[in-house]
């Protein structure tokens, strides 16, 4: 009878020391990690051995995928809000409510003006893997010249610029981006007189 | 009989833990694929302005011994023209690989027309800096905004209260080239402390370098 109980107690293992364990874990995880920004493209991208961090707010993050595609994003949901507001009145587009908020809830934009409505219109579930064929063009628009010839990413730039005048802009383009994807970008920054940027990188040390 | 009851109760304090364990291993599996825990770095980088009316006054001049055009161009192959770039002499192009052993002992040993290695010293000066900067002594250490100071000044070329000539570097690269080589490159001009580089667009004299001696744009 006694031989019995004691097996019975013997089967319990204890798990306290498991979830403290776990606690501690989870605890790290949450205080190291940030969550990872849903981007449209994969983007490897290059290292250096600068260790200087990404500004945290006002940025102006753009993504060049390795087919050069372009994306976009901001920190700041009003200030995005205020960038779409700007662009659309520029091109003569009404959004719904609807619209707008599909808009808003996408990490990234990055859709021809003339294709936004229809895009929009989708279903959440197939917006993301639409994005994927789309990308902002950097030609300038049809039909206008001189200095009203802007691209649409000059246009999103300079509506950005006017929505968050401290906003910074932050390149993130993959490593085998064909320079002259980027010599392309650089020179439109550089034509609005944005000469100040930023390049994300991944840190890497210098080899001796 | 006595005895067996406080046995029950005993049983009864433990609390268990497996289904907490449970959500934990949950939770943490959820953070695990959901975040990242590297934060990017970043590059800061200042382009020259586009503006076509620059007056002479705002232009640097650099003497022909203190600068090299290094030339990134398709299939991570990389160049450089000590110097002036003389579409005239195709020699005057030479190629190097990437990394310590290439471009970097390239800039580092160049040597100017007044026998001096200008990187090195600045060099030099910035490890000095470093050593002040990172004192394992907290009192001593360099705040950062010193540091930074002192830093564009050594890069400036003012080392000690000398003005010594920094070397310039143009930066060229061609259309095939990939994005991985320009940052390296830039970030070649961050180990080696330079001061004065620029990104340039490639010219009908590079150009016309370049084909010369056959290379894959």
């Amino acid at each position: 009878m006694a031989k019995i109980k004691i097996k019975k107690a013997d089967v319990w293992i204890d798990m306290t020391p498991m979830s403290d364990v776990m606690v501690l874990l989870l605890t790290f995880f949450m205080l190291t990690s940030t969550f990872v920004k849903q981007e449209p493209v994969k983007v490897q991208t290059p290292g250096s051995v600068s260790e200087i961090k990404v500004p945290e707010n006002n940025v102006l993050n753009v993504l060049v995928g390795n087919d050069g595609k372009i994306f976009m994003s901001m920190d700041k949901t009003t200030d995005t809000q205020a960038a779409l507001a700007s662009v659309t009145d520029q091109f003569g587009i009404t959004l719904t409510p609807a619209q707008e908020k599909a808009f808003l809830d996408d990490p990234m934009w990055g859709v021809p003006m003339q294709k936004l409505q229809a895009y929009l219109s989708l279903d959440k579930n197939t917006r993301p893997q639409e994005l994927k064929n789309f990308g902002i063009p950097t030609d300038s628009v049809k039909g206008k010249t001189g200095d009203a010839a802007m691209s649409e990413f000059q246009l999103w730039v300079k509506a950005a610029k006017e929505a968050n005048p401290d906003a910074k802009i932050a390149i993130k383009a993959d490593e085998k981006t064909p320079y002259k994807t980027v010599k392309k970008i650089m020179s439109e920054l550089q034509d609005m007189n944005e000469n100040r940027y930023y390049l994300i990188t991944q840190y890497k040390k210098a080899e001796d | 009989m006595a005895a067996g009851k406080s046995k029950q109760k005993k049983m009864n304090v433990r609390v268990d833990f497996t289904p907490m364990v449970d959500m934990m291993m949950l939770l943490i599996t959820f953070f695990m694929l959901c975040t990242s825990l590297a934060k990017p770095q970043t590059m800061e980088l200042s382009m020259p302005s586009n503006d076509k009316n620059i007056q002479d006054q705002d232009k640097t001049v650099t003497k022909e011994s203190y600068t090299i055009t290094i030339y990134c161009t398709a299939d991570n192959q990389i160049y450089y023209v000590a110097g002036m770039v003389k579409p005239e002499d195709p020699k005057c192009l030479k190629k190097t690989t990437w990394g310590a052993k290439g471009i970097r002992s390239v800039i580092i040993n160049h040597t100017t027309e007044d026998g001096t290695q200008p990187t090195i010293d600045v060099m030099k000066a910035k490890i000095e800096l470093d050593k002040k900067h990172e004192n394992p002594d907290p009192k001593q250490k360099m705040p950062d905004s010193i540091y930074n100071q002192q830093l564009a000044q050594i890069k400036a070329g003012n080392i000690n209260g000398r003005h010594i000539n920094t070397l310039t570097v143009i930066i060229k690269a061609t259309d095939d080239a990939s994005y991985k080589n320009l940052v390296d490159a830039l970030d070649e001009m961050n180990i080696c402390s330079i001061g004065k580089y620029v990104i340039d667009k490639i010219n009908d004299n590079d150009l016309k370098l370049l084909k010369e001696n056959n290379v894959k744009l």
